[in-house]
């Protein structure tokens, strides 16, 4: 009878893919808890402590009271893509994880162009924002989405170009190998910058503080969001944490060495809790980012990107091109 | 320690009232002005002058181009209507527009007025003069109905466009009772609402150039960055500011028009909403002019309470200008710290008066109580703490290169820009301007402290901050003179005027028990005359011009408040700025909406 088994992987698949968003959604709903009550330690006061111990059921409260709010289409907006845009968002940033390797047993799918998965995802999530902005056919989601595609493509091209170090070194374009080849050592000891312009492109694909320009609330009162209520609003807000565990769990993964630690730490907790571990400390330096520092402006951010960030990234590759060349790395 | 006694204080006057209409009729022969008369009563030394209408353009000509130090500063711009008035001389017609300009060369004021008469509610605009008078012509006509000749567009500017009559003539209704029932119909909230929406070519802004159509963004009266029910319409090419239209009146409340039924006594916390940062710092113009015109002189302590108060509502009112510039420029948390260094000064507030932002706490001859037991440990606590913190803040806010590139040389305008706009303040000083009333023209006291005049040089939204900041440090530093050398003594004058008046002796003589209740009821009987009196508020040069006509009741309160000429100039500062730019401005110039609308 064993010999049917074979034919029940793709069940075992679909069971892991639902077990993944289900936990995924909360534990980005928990987010954006851990993130409010974070920062309101860092600005000396509470945070929302009420509801539940510690106010841990927040994130419940909260989406029982987004699920109660009218679900309210504009009437002068584009119906069709108005709805629209926080799915494909949503959708974009959740087939991600797919390829992300949790632990040696756990995870969705070795794509052998994982990594390129995720980029060609990270794009199509820009639609997101630029369809959100568009179809809202008001003034300031308009400005919030020009400003997110104008951002997005630019630091996109940043992202891209700064794991090329990583494959160049790894050989391989599938993340379980590229985490497999960091057993010897971090990527990071020769791909700080590589590691540093994809951190700051990571924070602006997904539209955080210092990057948060096309929500911008001071400005653009919410940016490309403005129009949105109800549980469509829910989906840009999930999309945005999960955004941050995708870019911390690709930091990781990339130059963190994954679930990998060295050994005396290594068989103190299993791998798939060093993971999470490490991605937590990512998560709270997003957090930690917000609450420090102010936003640049629109133009300085793109300068920045494009004379800074840009050639810093080329830099990278072509050394580590080189050295790899020499055979010294 | 600095050493500080009252008794030697000495309140600024003006020099050479006369000496200012020879001067001008020097230059121009033909120019006929008439001094003020004994019966006007204008107790403060602003020199004061009548001219004739028809020669109001030639007379403004010399006062601002022709004259050796020319008034290159329209300060203030406000209309009477004498119609009710008692006491006014005989070259008082129905309408009075007085000019108040300002000469920083000689560090003289004049006032020039013009009468009118109400069949020929007509007057030349000095708009070519002094550019910032195109506010104040637009709100002389939107209270009074007086009409400018050569205005630019004159419209409403405070009142709703659909508002019919002209608040602040003695014929329109003061109280609600005296009109018909408020509603707003749905027909008439469309029409309401339409009288709302912005077009362009009024404002002669054009829909579009050869290459771009320009998009008009109404950002307001509802935005997060606006500070208040502020509405500023954009024409933008992309993400730049072509040009920019304000738009105020959202938070009018008619702090004036109440000004005129409310007795002296009970005015005064009318006068802390004006500027709602302020607190007690908007009581002490109003109680100066009220004590000038009384004749009240008010006890030294009294005069160290009222610095000390003023002061800490100055560091109040910067703290939350320092957060909130902070935030709009994106950084979250500076805020959360200042409020908590607020809240410890709001503290120390709520034990001396038992209110905290609104304490309403001046009186007529003096203050509402004295400090309670220990007030000087409270104080000695916070002078000790806050330095500390604004090092902090220097770290996080001011040193932040992210800070510094969002604003410096953004937002900047010269000297001679602020003064043509009327800027005053911190605003002014940021420039390289050095001026401050309390030091060029010292009241209440100020002229014991010792304290310095922070200055910026670029102008721009850096410096204003940097300015403000330093402000604090000084602000700190009086109030730790004012706790090392409180005076003794009583902390409100003996005067029949003051209010509440005194009541020690009521239960005694029929001769204390008769004013006391009089005085109770009825309030107090200002003597007839006019006064104007100025303090270095925290947003500016703030001031209460009073005409009494004898009665328990102001027959006109004028109110002068910064933030109203600062707001003017954004055209000026915002064109060919991103709106990222623009909010930074908003921020960094400061100014509360209270106290634009009045």
């Amino acid at each position: 009878m064993f010999e049917y088994l074979w034919q029940l992987e793709p069940l075992w698949k679909v069971v892991e893919i639902s077990v993944m968003i289900s936990l995924l959604i909360p534990i980005a709903a928990t987010l954006v808890w851990v993130e409010r009550r974070m920062i309101g330690i860092w600005q000396d006061r509470y945070g929302p402590n009420r509801v539940g111990p510690f106010g841990i059921l927040q994130p419940l409260a909260d989406l029982l009271k987004i699920l109660g709010k009218e679900d309210w289409v504009p009437p002068f907006s584009d119906r069709l893509v108005f709805v629209l845009a926080p799915i494909i968002g949503a959708v974009c940033v959740l087939m991600s994880f797919a390829v992300v390797p949790f632990s040696p047993s756990i995870g969705v799918s070795d794509l052998n162009i994982g990594l390129l998965f995720f980029l060609a995802m990270a794009s199509l999530a820009v639609y997101s924002v630029v369809l959100a902005g568009w179809a809202s056919n008001s003034k300031y989601a308009m400005l919030g989405g020009m400003r997110a595609a104008a951002q997005t493509v630019s630091y996109e091209v940043f992202m891209g170009l700064s794991v090329m170090g990583v494959v160049l070194l790894t050989g391989t374009f599938n993340l379980r190998e590229i985490v497999l080849a960091q057993t010897d050592g971090w990527l990071i000891q020769t791909q700080f910058v590589g590691f540093f312009v994809f951190l700051i492109a990571g924070i602006a694909e997904s539209h955080r503080l210092p990057f948060d320009l096309p929500e911008a609330e001071t400005e653009l009162t919410a940016g490309f969001h403005t129009e949105y209520s109800g549980l469509k609003f829910a989906l840009f807000f999930l999309s945005e944490y999960l955004g941050v565990t995708l870019i911390s769990a690709m930091s990781v993964v990339l130059f963190f060495g994954g679930w990998l630690m060295p050994e005396p730490l290594a068989s103190w907790l299993p791998p798939l809790f060093w993971f999470i571990l490490k991605i937590s400390f990512f998560v709270m330096f997003f957090i930690l980012l917000r609450t420090s520092l102010p936003r640049p402006r629109f133009d300085q951010l793109l300068s920045f990107g494009w004379l800074v960030m840009l050639p810093l990234a080329l830099l990278n590759l072509l050394v580590t091109a080189l050295l790899r060349l020499g055979g010294i790395i | 320690m600095v050493e500080v006694d009252l008794s030697l204080s000495k309140d600024w006057q003006m020099s050479s009232p006369i000496a200012i209409i020879d001067e001008i009729t020097a230059v121009a022969h033909d120019l006929k002005l008439s001094p003020v008369t004994a019966i006007e009563n204008i107790v403060d030394d602003i020199p004061t002058f009548w001219v004739d209408k028809s020669q109001l353009s030639a007379l403004m000509q010399v006062v601002r181009f022709d004259l050796a130090q020319p008034f290159e500063m329209c300060f203030d711009l406000c209309a009477i209507d004498e119609t009710e008035r008692q006491h006014k001389a005989s070259h008082v017609s129905d309408f009075t527009v007085s000019y108040h300009l300002r000469s920083y060369d000689r560090n003289l004021d004049v006032r020039i007025k013009v009468a009118l008469n109400k069949t020929d509610k007509k007057l030349a605009s000095v708009c070519r003069f002094w550019v910032n008078a195109n506010w104040y012509e637009r709100e002389i006509w939107d209270m009074f109905g007086i009409v400018f000749d050569g205005h630019p567009y004159l419209c409403r500017i405070l009142m709703p466009n659909t508002w019919e009559g002209h608040p602040l003539l003695k014929t329109h209704p003061a109280r609600a009772t005296e009109m018909e029932p408020f509603t707003l119909p749905p027909d008439q909230q469309d029409i309401e609402q339409k009288a709302l929406q912005f077009d362009p070519e009024v404002w002669g802004m054009k829909r579009k150039n050869k290459n771009t159509d320009f998009m008009f963004l109404n950002l307001g009266p509802n935005h997060p960055s606006v500070h208040g029910a502020f509405r500023i319409v954009l024409q933008m090419d992309g993400e730049e500011i072509v040009d920019c239209v304000p738009d105020i009146g959202y938070h009018h409340r008619g702090a004036e028009k109440m000004g005129e039924r409310q007795s002296w006594h009970s005015y005064i916390p009318y006068t802390d909403r004006i500027d709602y940062l302020g607190g007690v710092m908007n009581n002490f113009p109003y109680v100066m002019a009220v004590e000038k015109l009384a004749g009240i002189v008010v006890p030294d302590r009294a005069k160290v309470i009222r610095i000390m108060t003023a002061e800490m509502f100055r560091i109040l009112s910067h703290l939350l200008f320092y957060g909130t510039f902070a935030q709009d420029i994106g950084a979250l948390s500076p805020i959360f710290y200042m409020f908590i260094d607020r809240e410890k000064l709001f503290g120390i507030i709520e034990a001396f008066t038992g209110a905290r932002m609104h304490p309403s706490w001046f009186r007529i001859g003096g203050v509402a109580q004295d400090l309670p037991k220990g007030w000087d440990t409270l104080v000695r606590d916070y002078v000790n703490y806050l330095p500390k913190r604004l090092d902090e803040y220097e770290k996080m806010v001011m040193q932040n290169s992210l800070i510094k590139k969002r604003s410096v040389d953004v937002g900047a305008y010269t000297t001679q820009e602020a003064i043509d706009w009327g800027v005053t303040g911190p605003g002014l000083r940021a420039t390289g301007f050095s001026w401050d009333l309390r030091k060029q023209r010292p009241y209440g006291g100020y002229d014991q402290f010792d304290f310095e005049v922070p200055l910026g040089h670029k102008g721009d939204c850096y410096d204003r901050c940097r300015v403000r900041v330093e402000e604090m440090r000084q602000s700190i530093r009086i109030i730790e003179q004012c706790l090392n050398n409180m005076p003794e003594g009583p902390y409100k004058a003996e005067h029949p005027q003051t209010t509440p008046p005194d009541k020690a002796r009521t239960m005694k003589d029929i001769d204390t028990l008769i004013p006391h209740f009089v005085n109770v009821s009825w309030g107090p009987v200002i003597p007839a005359g006019e006064v104007a009196m100025f303090v270095e508020a925290t947003k500016g040069i703030m001031g209460y011009h009073l005409i009494s006509d004898g009665s328990t009741m102001s027959y006109r309160t004028r109110i002068r408040t910064p933030s109203f000429a600062h707001l003017q100039m954004l055209p000026l500062i915002s064109k060919g700025q991103m709106v990222a730019d623009l909010i930074a401005t908003l921020g960094s110039v400061d100014y509360v909406m209270a106290d634009v609308d009045r």
